[in-house]
This record gives C-alpha cells, sequence and structure tokens, in this order.
C-alpha cells in the first residue's frame, strides 16, 4: 500500500498560514512526522498563494520537504505552471496530483508527465463534470487508461482516483467508490487505484470514524494506495490490520514489525 | 396542544414529509391561509433548521431531509399560490462560478433560500460570468449568490463582478459571496455587497441587503 501523506495542503488553515509566510521550519516539521509515520508520498499544494505566487511557492514547497526527508512528492495543483516549477526541481520519481480525462486538461498534463517520468493520480471526471453514476467514473477511467497508456505512460505509474465525494449529500457515494475500484481491478490489471478518504464524511460528526471504515472497505476493494494523513494512529493501524487480513503482508510480517514498534497500540481516540 | 402550523413546522424541521403533507392538506381543509401554511409552518419551520445547522446542532443529511419535507409540502400549495397572490419575498439567483464543479454549498444555500420563501433560480456549476449578466438582465434577480470552494477559482468571483459593473448592471443586484476559502475580508477586496459564511447565514445576508424584514 502506497501512502501518500496529504497534510502539507496550503488549504488546510494551519498549513496556509505557513506557506504565505514561507515558515520552513514549520513546513520541515510537516514532513518528517508524516515521513516517520511511514508516508511514502508526501503530498505538496501551495494553491493558497494564488495563481502567480503558486510556481516559486510549490517549488519550494518540494524542496524543503525533499531536504527534511528525502522522500518523493506528489505535486497537487491544477496549475500546469505551478506544477511543472516543481517538477523542475523535484529529485527522483514525482507523483502528479492530478491529470482528468477533461480533455484540454488532460492535455496540458500529459506532456509533463511523459518529460518528468511522473506517476500520475488520474481522476475520473470528464467534461460532463462531477461524475454522478460509475458509469460516469468507469467511462472516465476507459479513456484515462486508454491515452495514458497509449501515450507511453506505463500500467504501473497509473493510478486512478474514482473521486470520493460526501455520503451526507449522496447516499450512494462511498458505494460508488468501492464498484470503481472493483471495476478497475478487474478491466485493467497492472492499473493502480488510489483515493483521497477523508471526503466521504463531509458534513457528518466523528469524521475520523468514517474515514477508517472507509478505508477498510476500500482496501477490501482493491485500493492499493491511499491519499491520507498517516500521523492518525488509527487510521494506520487499521491499514496494517487489513493488509495482514487481505493476503497482502507476506508471513504478516509488515503487521509484527508495526506491532513490535508499538504502532498497533495507539488506537484509542 | 400545538396548532396545525406549528405541528407543521415541527415536523419540517424533523424531516417527516409524509406528516408535513397530511398537515398542510389538514390545514388547507380547516381553511388555513396559504400565505399562513407557507410563512408560520414550512419557513418557520426551515429557519429553526437553519439555525441549528449554522451552530452545528444539524448536520447536512438532516437539512436535506427537511428540505425534502418542505418541497413536498409546497409542492400541494404551489397549484394555489398563483390565486392567493402571494408573491416571493426576493429573487435569487445561485451558482459555482467558472472553473469550479463544486455544488454542496451552493445546493444548501438554495434550500436555505427556498425555506425563506425567496424564488431561486439555481445557474449550477462552472458558471461563467456572462452566464451570472444574463440571469441579471433576462430574470430580474435582485441578488446573486457566487460560490466557491477553491482558492483557484475565488478570482472568477472578481471576474463576475467586473462583467456585472461592464455590462451596466452592478448597481442593479447585490452580489453575495461564500464557500470554504472566503473570508469578509476578500469578499470587501473584491467588491461584493455581502458574505456568508454559512448557508443560515446566506438567508439573513440576503434579507439584510434587499431590505427584506419578514
Amino acid at each position: 500500500m502506497l501512502i501518500i501523506g496529504e497534510r502539507i495542503n496550503s488549504t488546510r488553515k494551519s498549513i496556509g498560514a505557513a506557506v504565505k509566510a514561507h515558515d520552513t521550519d514549520f513546513i520541515r516539521q510537516e514532513a518528517l512526522s508524516q515521513a516517520a509515520a511511514g508516508a511514502h508520498f508526501l503530498d505538496c499544494n501551495g494553491a493558497v498563494v494564488g495563481v502567480e505566487a503558486e510556481p516559486e511557492t510549490l517549488a519550494w514547497l518540494v524542496q524543503t520537504c525533499q531536504e527534511a526527508t528525502g522522500l518523493p512528492c506528489a505535486i497537487d495543483s491544477p496549475n500546469p505552471g505551478a506544477m511543472e516549477a516543481a517538477l523542475a526541481v523535484h529529485q527522483g520519481q514525482p507523483f502528479i496530483n492530478s491529470i482528468t480525462a477533461e480533455r484540454e486538461k488532460f492535455a496540458r498534463i500529459l506532456p509533463l508527465i511523459k518529460q518528468y517520468r511522473a506517476k500520475v493520480v488520474a481522476l475520473c471526471l470528464d467534461d460532463r463534470g462531477i461524475p454522478q453514476t460509475l458509469e460516469a467514473r468507469t467511462q472516465a477511467a476507459d479513456f484515462l487508461v486508454t491515452n495514458l497508456t497509449a501515450a507511453g505512460v506505463p500500467l504501473d505509474d497509473i493510478y486512478l482516483d474514482p473521486l470520493v465525494f460526501p455520503v451526507s449529500t449522496n447516499g450512494e457515494a462511498g458505494k460508488q467508490v468501492l464498484e470503481t475500484i472493483r471495476y478497475v481491478r478487474a478491466t485493467y490489471p497492472g492499473v493502480h487505484t488510489t483515493c483521497g478518504l477523508s471526503n466521504v464524511s463531509y458534513g457528518l460528526p466523528v469524521r475520523k470514524l468514517l474515514n477508517q471504515a472507509f478505508l477498510v472497505l476500500c482496501l477490501g476493494a482493491g485500493l492499493d494506495c491511499v491519499i491520507a494523513d498517516p500521523t492518525d494512529p488509527a487510521l494506520m493501524a487499521l491499514l496494517y490490520a487489513g493488509e495482514a487480513l487481505l493476503g497482502r503482508d507476506e508471513y504478516c510480517a509488515n503487521y509484527l514489525a508495526m506491532a513490535r514498534q508499538g504502532k498497533l497500540e495507539q488506537r484509542q481516540e | 396542544m400545538p396548532s396545525l402550523l406549528e405541528s407543521l413546522a415541527q415536523f419540517v424541521i424533523e424531516g417527516n414529509a409524509q406528516k408535513a403533507k397530511e398537515t398542510t392538506d389538514e390545514a388547507l381543509a380547516t381553511g388555513v391561509p396559504v400565505a399562513d401554511i407557507i410563512n408560520k409552518g414550512l419557513v418557520a419551520g426551515m429557519q429553526v433548521v437553519g439555525q441549528k445547522f449554522k451552530c452545528n446542532e444539524f448536520y447536512i443529511p438532516e437539512v436535506l431531509i427537511a428540505a425534502r419535507a418542505m418541497k413536498q409540502s409546497m409542492e400541494k400549495l404551489r397549484p394555489l399560490i398563483a390565486d392567493s397572490g402571494i408573491q416571493p419575498v426576493g429573487k435569487v439567483a445561485i451558482g459555482t462560478v467558472q472553473g469550479d464543479l463544486h455544488d454542496i454549498g451552493k445546493n444548501l444555500v438554495g434550500m436555505m433560500l427556498e425555506g425563506a420563501g425567496f424564488e431561486v433560480i439555481d445557474l449550477g456549476t462552472d458558471v461563467s460570468p456572462a452566464t451570472f449578466v444574463e440571469a441579471v438582465r433576462e430574470r430580474g434577480v435582485g441578488a446573486i449568490g457566487l460560490s466557491a470552494l477553491l482558492t483557484t477559482t475565488m478570482p472568477a468571483m472578481k471576474e463576475t463582478i467586473a462583467a456585472l459593473q461592464e455590462a451596466g448592471y452592478r448597481d442593479q443586484v447585490k452580489v453575495i459571496v461564500g464557500g470554504a476559502p472566503l473570508t469578509q475580508a476578500y469578499a470587501d477586496e473584491i467588491g461584493a455587497d455581502g458574505y456568508a459564511p454559512d448557508a443560515a447565514s446566506a438567508v439573513d445576508t440576503a434579507k439584510a441587503l434587499l431590505g427584506i424584514t419578514a
């Protein structure tokens, strides 16, 4: 399970203030705590500074995170100019977050994926807008896999994101994500799936509980990459337990290692 | 024993559409004026829902189910509204600005405005400045509500206000902005007339700006 640490997102208030102030120590701490908690990639989003300042800001975020941890980053921006500035300073294989099946956006982001041999989060979203049904998602997934592979992007670098919406406004929202994950697994072996969990619980109390339950359901459906907060010990403990139960942790080695490190005992929250 | 209209308000608050419809029928059968059913029943109920939502006592699904009860009762009243000469308290067009597809907040605002007796024209998501201008020109709205969830689409609010200015309609319409990344400071900076941090506040702001006291 690939874990993309989601915390360095400037749309969160505390991070946004640190990003605006270019508070290197604060960002370093956020990067280090996520690395220590088991993140494999660090998501970097600097959009709060506005379109003009974003390229310089995103590049600074990536450099700060990499100097602190040595981990690769997920470059999180809707703005290709900012993405390019950050990719130019990134060391190792980057993650691009994200491309979509919206035709214009696809054409603008694809060259960056190829130039930097990046992994990519591919959102199941096309020009018809927010997908309301399973079919809308699978059609976008078909377009993305077909056209990314035709352009030479390896299957192993494609991470389809079904798009998670709150169950508070649509009771089918969670189920549609699970069905999309199963569809991708069955239709495109070798292609990965990922999602941001926390949107599912928007508008409801005790959000962490819903996020945790949803992680387990997604794991069961075949999710193999997650954009989440690795510093949530309960979430991570469930992830290790789930992988062991699904036969994705040979000899339960990772589960045992985490138990010895005391990482499975901090569930009380 | 609560009055019929108090019961109706309570059924809206509870989101009991069946009971709300039955109570609406009962009120009509006993000769309660349509305006009273709307104002003292449905609007009164939705007002409580809005307040509870504002102070985090109610969650989104509870607002949605209350709005469903309100709408189903309203369906029964709609054929009678024209005859009884009831006018909406005001007319508002709402939409999520260009480049932004998020609609949850915008939809909640629409429900709360309808619940307060407004006529609401929902322009949808990814709405261009020209479409907002057209709504002001063609539909005679007194206010427009602009929603954005992304910091990257907030500038489209400024562009929409500029487009209204350019088309010569800025003085005829109040502009209310809202959405997670917004602040009063940003609303002031772009020259909006009002900022609403949540759906219930949007109703208060619209009423205040349009001089509606009811």
